[in-house]
């Protein structure tokens, strides 16, 4: 047998059907299903006349449109203020009950935001096939599991039949060497990645991350890499099983357990890439060089660190990259600054699928404790992955440290990422961002996303502007 | 789903690199139920001065002018001209249903993210992807002509400029099957049901807790 990667191993162990075209007919082991992508497939379905193939391996929670305000979440869907928010959750709730499929509901303590949620209750393991109808399905990566975003069409397409149609990705091995500078976190090494190799370096990939830099995160810094896989055009992100791994899996409510953990781990220890496996492309990163990282544009590419000067237009060779440039400068409303710590912030946000798990919230208290937020902000906001994320920061007094700098506690969802629910900027208004995507209009219309690490985040809050957090601590 | 096999049409060049998916159909238009309706919505906000709403009539809204779709050349296009990695970002499907609500059949550009060009192939639109040089040929003859039109021949494989120079593409043999006979791969899998039941029961075998009910 010829070395396989982490990925080609995934890839045959779920694959259904090969045909001659290099289409392939894969099995889906999980399914995430939430409010926004699910209406339209569930009606194929019903159009159809067809049922789930296996309801087990579906598990919903809505996690887009819901609001984040005690006042509008105390009467569950009820309470959604938004008509057109309200039906998209009330069908999502009929639907997973005609189905007979498992959904965490606004008033369970379980729900929170699909690639918070799935992890959390031990739903993903390693070895699986995930699948849900959002691209940051790759969070999931982080568990040795093939997990993909997938289109409405898909989800309905995997409802119906368990696999999906897809074509195999080629192998590449993003390898950060070496330690991490304290301050420095999952997020800044993923950010750099995509400053490194572009928005558009990973497209027709699945990228692996290893190396030092990657096997010494936690679980929760794990996910927040392989979830940005996507804003470097990989759908598929993965990091190879470790103790670390098996660790955080175990005793979760669907983890296995008895014979069938032994079994389980036993199984998933293969979940490596073998030594001599070959990578289409190598990436290698040098752990040493990479400082907090601030993006200054719409695109996740447009990233620099902290103490680097903003780049300009008339700087750039390549036309197309100078047009981009420019129109983002002028979108971001950069004229006459020089470094991102000119930026004056309006707002602060810290949560998402990339940024709101215990870990991330730890991060931010630790930072902003004992200190008030600036008073040129007009609002900073923390949104806990879900309930029970929510709840285990209480207990820490995590909420109470927020609160008492002048940041507002909120209840789980999506919220502010993609600002579906009320949760969002105004025009002109610059955000500090823990999320994913700084896209125009991304987090608001006319808004302007600066994507950061939740230390980076709160020390912003804290500044009113962007600083490296590794110096603002010391003072 | 609508077969795709030759189309003639009017082609409109959007000039933008990285045209992302929230760029295509902005999220608020996403709180929709329904698979149709999101043309009037496409490109929401390079289209309009301001804010969209769901369920909000547009003609009456003020429009960015110079944007290529609201100029009144490029009035009835169908296929859109546009630069690498268009449709990046967001899996979301209703980024290929508010194209083809629009009435776009065809995209071209020298590359799309992976995700949304899946997503067109499901939905009778059809992505494709030229030489870096051809699609600034195509960029260059269509701004240069009114009314140029562009022929996409999916059985041939190939795409006719204005000035009737021919461009060759690639495409799955499988996915061309189903665009050109208008098949969904629902349909075409559940053929194989056999083999996903073979499939399923080894998996079982060897993973058997991944086969445990929710237990509620």
């Amino acid at each position: 047998m010829s070395a396989k990667t982490l990925y080609d191993k995934l890839w045959d162990s779920h694959l259904v059907q090969q045909r001659d075209d290099g289409s392939a007919l894969i099995y889906i082991d999980l399914q995430l299903l939430h409010e926004v992508t699910s209406p339209q497939a569930f009606e194929g379905l019903r159009l159809a006349g067809r049922k789930p193939w296996r309801v087990s391996s579906s598990l919903a929670t809505p996690d887009h449109n819901v609001p984040t305000t005690q006042k509008e979440r105390v009467d569950g869907v009820n309470g959604i203020e938004d008509p057109v928010s309200k039906i998209q959750v009330t069908t999502l709730d009929d639907n997973c009950q005609e189905f007979g499929i498992t959904e965490f509901n606004m008033k369970d303590v379980r729900q929170g935001i699909v690639h918070v949620v799935g992890p959390e209750q031990g739903a993903t393991l390693p070895g699986m096939t995930v699948v849900c109808g959002d691209s940051h399905t790759s969070t999931h990566g982080a568990f040795g599991a093939l997990a993909h975003g997938i289109g409405t069409s898909e989800v309905e397409h995997v409802l119906a039949t368990q696999c999906l149609v897809q074509k195999k990705s080629r192998n590449m091995l993003v390898r950060v060497d070496g330690e991490l500078s304290p301050w420095v976190s999952a997020k800044d090494v993923v950010l750099a990645i995509i400053g490194a190799i572009g928005t558009a370096g990973g497209t027709g990939y699945a990228i692996e991350f290893g190396g030092t830099g990657i096997q010494s995160l936690s679980m929760e810094g794990r996910m927040t890499v392989c979830n940005m896989a996507i804003e470097a055009g990989a759908r598929v992100g993965l990091i190879a099983v470790d103790d670390t791994t098996i660790e955080y899996v175990k005793g979760r409510p669907y983890a296995p357990k008895g014979g069938h953990w032994d079994m389980a781990v036993e199984a998933w220890k293969n979940l490596v890439s073998d030594k001599d496996a070959q990578f289409d492309e190598v990436v290698v990163i040098k752990a040493e060089d990479i400082k907090p990282q601030v993006t200054w544009g719409t695109s996740p590419e447009m990233v620099i660190a902290i103490d680097e000067p903003i780049p300009r237009p008339e700087d750039q060779k390549d036309p197309v990259k100078k047009e981009g440039y420019a129109r983002a400068w002028k979108y971001m409303g950069l004229e006459g600054k020089t470094m991102l710590s000119d930026v004056v912030l309006d707002r602060v946000f810290i949560g998402s699928c990339t940024n709101s798990r215990i870990e991330d919230l730890r991060i931010a208290a630790d930072v902003v404790k004992g200190r008030k937020v600036a008073p040129t902000l007009k609002q900073a906001i923390v949104v806990p992955g879900s309930g029970l994320v929510k709840a285990q920061a209480e207990k820490e007094g995590l909420h109470e440290i927020f609160e008492a700098a002048g940041l507002e506690w909120r209840e789980p969802g999506c919220s502010m990422c993609l600002a579906m629910n009320a949760d969002k900027l105004g025009a002109g208004e610059h955000c500090a961002s823990t999320s994913n995507r700084n896209f125009e209009g991304r987090q608001g219309f006319g808004g302007r996303t600066h994507l950061v690490s939740p230390a980076m985040a709160a020390a912003a809050a804290i500044a009113g502007h962007f600083v490296d957090v590794n110096e603002f601590v010391k003072h | 789903m609508r077969p795709f096999t030759k189309h003639t049409g009017l082609a409109a060049p959007l000039d933008l690199a990285n045209v992302d998916t929230d760029m295509i159909i902005p999220k608020q238009f996403l709180k929709s139920i329904k698979r149709t309706g999101f043309g009037k919505n496409l490109f929401d906000e390079l289209r309009y001065e301001d804010e969209g709403k769901p369920d909000q009539e547009c003609d009456g809204r003020p429009i960015r002018e110079e944007f290529i779709l609201n100029q009144p050349r490029y009035q009835g296009a169908s296929v859109l001209l546009a630069r690498q990695n268009f449709g990046c970002g967001s899996s979301r499907e209703h980024a290929p249903w508010a194209l083809d609500d629009y009435g776009f059949r065809a995209i071209i550009a020298p590359s799309f993210a992976d995700i949304f060009y899946n997503n067109c192939f499901k939905n009778g639109l059809l992505p494709i992807v030229l030489a870096s040089e051809e699609v600034d040929q195509l960029f260059a003859e269509v701004t240069a002509k009114k009314g140029a039109e562009v022929i996409v021949d999916l059985e041939a494989q190939t795409v006719t400029s204005p000035s009737g120079e021919v461009f060759e593409f690639l495409v799955d043999t499988f996915r061309k099957h189903c665009l050109l006979n208008g098949l969904d791969d629902i349909g075409l899998t559940l053929q194989n049901e056999d083999s996903i039941r073979r499939f399923e029961e080894k998996r079982m075998a060897n993973a058997p807790w991944l086969f445990l009910s929710r237990g509620e």
